[in-house]
């Protein structure tokens, strides 16, 4: 990754080859799914009875939803650890808000959830842009605090089905022409936020940031508030996912979601975003999370040894990451031998 | 990362703020709870930090070189799974002991061989294999646990040297943090972490050989993890594949919160044993004073960020204060 910010190298390509280069990135990636499903199903038919993939898309689907939040960070080469804490603190929250009125309307508790989001998230921005504490130090601060204020405000309690309204739990198994719900507004938030970041001017200063901060604010980006944005998004988006958590499982104690950060994380890189910043998109960081999702779920359905499971998909992580990177550095030499001709 | 803006910190300064907060944490301590400043809670005070202790040494190194290692707890757990696993084949004790060390720098090295022979980031690379090795310590032990050691051997773990009251895995502890404090601060190996973590190509152009440091680095690290492994385990007296689960953010905000800087090229050991230490004594004086678990999680967090953010804030309003002196020679900002 270095080579594709040193300083004095050869200036970049024409940009439609580099958006070639990330199209072929994503390729591969779906290229690799695609055998991994076929190779499973070979093996397996029932893996892709519609059961199972209407689990596995709801499986996915939280994840996705929170790595959308984490590209944006990681783009601007910081990192955000606490969406985990955000998740389970804002899943208790939006539950306990059903607990003390029984009649609440159910798009209170999703804008409840974005709300709570937003402001932990600002806490990490403002840390950030404005403290110049560095993300990963930040971030891992305000795991522990997030989680801390989670397990205080949960006190030994936990949110159960029954405390939650009929319409509400049916919100994660109803569905449209078949496609659950939950999956189909985290395809929304994708798809809108994967529009934003390709064709919007505010969108585009993520990148931006994460080249080359230096550049951005001659070019006259405002980092510190882009980067304070993006913390507050993430944070918003970690309070939905944690909403969607409470629809989707119904029990939620103050446990919920401990450990989703390196999952989340490992999707977003698997998927091509650097974590040196600014490559990256939110297309290849879904398929990074369904990846990793129908490993999975292909383990279980290739009855793979249960105490294998663990073992087998952290060196498949190792091997996406590996690959995806002397690929990405490959591809960038390739680069800049054709601009010195 | 935005080098240009941090603001310079002087080591000794948080030095020695952090052992005036340890001061403070033991008088706080003492005024909450008659219990406190007893022998023998100080006792077990110290021998409930001595694998994040442990681990910390080796991190600080690796932290101080601009790298990090996240695999760090997923290879104690591992290791823990091994020595249970070669316990209940009946192999002897010293051996499983040297084979489990050997299984940890092993998995080290595989580490820094990923970090330094394809130049993977090392954050990427020890995510993965923080998945790897937990996973494998579940494919060895599985959910069993094997907890039928040897007095003997778990006597060295929770045990006290006769006639005192401390522990018997905190002696290992000190000897260690001074050969690494020796090492660190006293040779040119020590010298060399700084220079490569402050500029790693001005590294290589003054002739450090940048990847074999490295290498031996996470090799280091992966061979202090199986030992602490093996302190947990006997500690415990408990082999388990989740043994030591999350430890590793334990161990990375002790080493920041003791003023390592996460950019690397800046840090010391007593810091970081001042830090262990310091968030070891809040939590057992705040346990002792019953004050709940959850503070104890926010007051952790807290430290961390007023850590950084506490000289942060102080180096910018000196900056904003003094501007007419300090501008020319280009301060905060």
């Amino acid at each position: 990754m270095t080579e594709l910010s040193t300083p004095g190298a050869p200036l970049p390509a024409p940009p439609h080859l580099l958006s070639r280069l990330f199209k072929a990135r994503e390729a591969s990636l779906l290229v690799i799914l695609l055998a991994l499903v076929a190779v499973t199903t070979a093996l397996n038919p029932r893996f892709l009875s519609a059961q199972s993939v209407r689990d596995l898309a709801l499986n996915v689907a939280i994840i996705a939803l929170v790595v959308v939040g984490q590209t944006l960070v990681l783009l601007m080469k910081h990192v955000d650890l606490s969406v985990s804490s955000v998740l389970g603190l804002t899943a208790f929250l939006s539950g306990s808000l059903f607990v003390a009125n029984p009649g609440m309307p159910i798009w209170l508790a999703f804008l409840a959830g974005l709300g709570i989001g937003a402001v932990l998230g600002a806490v990490n921005g403002l840390l950030v842009a404005y403290g110049k504490v560095p993300a990963l130090v930040a971030t891992l601060g305000t795991l522990y605090v997030f989680r801390g204020v989670d397990y205080a405000v949960v006190h030994g309690g936990q949110i159960t089905a029954s405390n939650l309204p009929a319409a509400f739990s049916t919100f994660a198994s109803g569905s449209v022409l078949g496609v659950p719900t939950l999956v189909l507004l985290v395809l929304a938030v994708m798809v809108g936020f994967g529009i934003y970041l390709r064709s919007y001017r505010s969108g585009r200063e993520y990148y931006a940031v994460g080249s080359n901060a230096e550049a951005a604010t001659l070019a006259g980006i405002n980092v510190n508030r882009r980067v304070l944005t993006g913390f507050m998004l993430s944070g918003a988006i970690a309070g939905l996912a944690g909403v969607l958590y409470l629809a989707r499982f119904g029990t939620v104690d103050a446990a919920a979601g401990t450990g989703l950060e390196l999952q989340v994380i490992a999707a977003a890189v698997v998927g091509g975003v650097a974590i040196t910043g600014g490559v990256g998109t939110i297309a290849g960081a879904g398929i990074g999370a369904l990846l990793l999702g129908v490993i999975g779920s292909a383990l279980v359905a290739l009855r793979a040894p249960a105490f294998w499971q663990q073992a087998i998909q952290g060196a498949l992580l190792l091997l996406a990451i590996s690959i995806d990177i002397i690929l990405a550095r490959r591809a960038a030499r390739a680069m800049q031998e054709r601009s010195h001709r | 990362m935005s080098v240009p803006n941090r603001p310079k910190r002087s080591l000794l300064g948080w030095e020695a703020t952090i052992l005036a907060l340890v001061a403070l944490a033991l008088l706080l301590g003492s005024t909450l709870s008659d219990a406190f400043l007893t022998a023998a809670n100080l006792s077990n005070l110290s021998s409930n930090l001595v694998e994040i202790a442990l681990i910390a040494l080796t991190m600080t190194l690796i932290v101080i070189a601009a790298e990090i290692d996240l695999s760090v707890a997923s290879i104690a757990g591992m290791c823990s799974a091994l020595l249970g696993v070669l316990w209940a084949a009946h192999v002897p004790m010293p051996l499983a002991i040297v084979l489990t060390l050997g299984l940890g720098t092993l998995a080290g090295f595989f580490n820094g061989w990923l970090v330094t022979r394809l130049g993977l980031p090392s954050l990427a690379v020890t995510i993965g294999t923080l998945a790897l090795y937990r996973g494998l310590a579940y494919a060895l032990l599985g959910d069993r646990a094997v907890a039928d050691f040897p007095p003997f051997w778990t006597n060295l773990g929770f045990g006290l040297v006769p006639g005192t009251q401390i522990p018997i895995p905190i002696v290992a502890f000190v000897l260690l943090a001074a050969l690494t404090a020796v090492v660190l601060h006293a040779t040119p190996f020590g010298r060399s972490l700084y220079a490569i973590g402050s500029n790693e190509v001005a590294a290589r152009f003054a002739g450090l050989r940048v990847e074999r440091t490295k290498l031996l680095l996470f090799t280091l690290s992966g061979l202090m993890s199986a030992f602490a492994a093996v302190v947990y385990t006997f500690r415990f007296s408990s082999a388990r594949a989740d043994n030591a689960n999350g430890l590793e953010l334990s161990v990375i905000a002790a080493v920041l919160l003791g003023g390592v800087s996460i950019f690397g090229g800046r840090g010391s050991v007593i810091g970081v044993i001042a830090a262990v230490f310091l968030i070891g004594i809040i939590q057992n004086a705040l346990t002792l004073a019953d004050v709940p678990n959850e503070i104890l999680t926010i007051v952790t967090g807290l430290l961390l960020i007023l850590s950084v953010l506490g000289p942060n804030l102080s180096a910018q309003l000196k900056a904003a204060y003094g501007r007419r002196g300090r501008a020319a020679k280009g301060g905060a900002q």
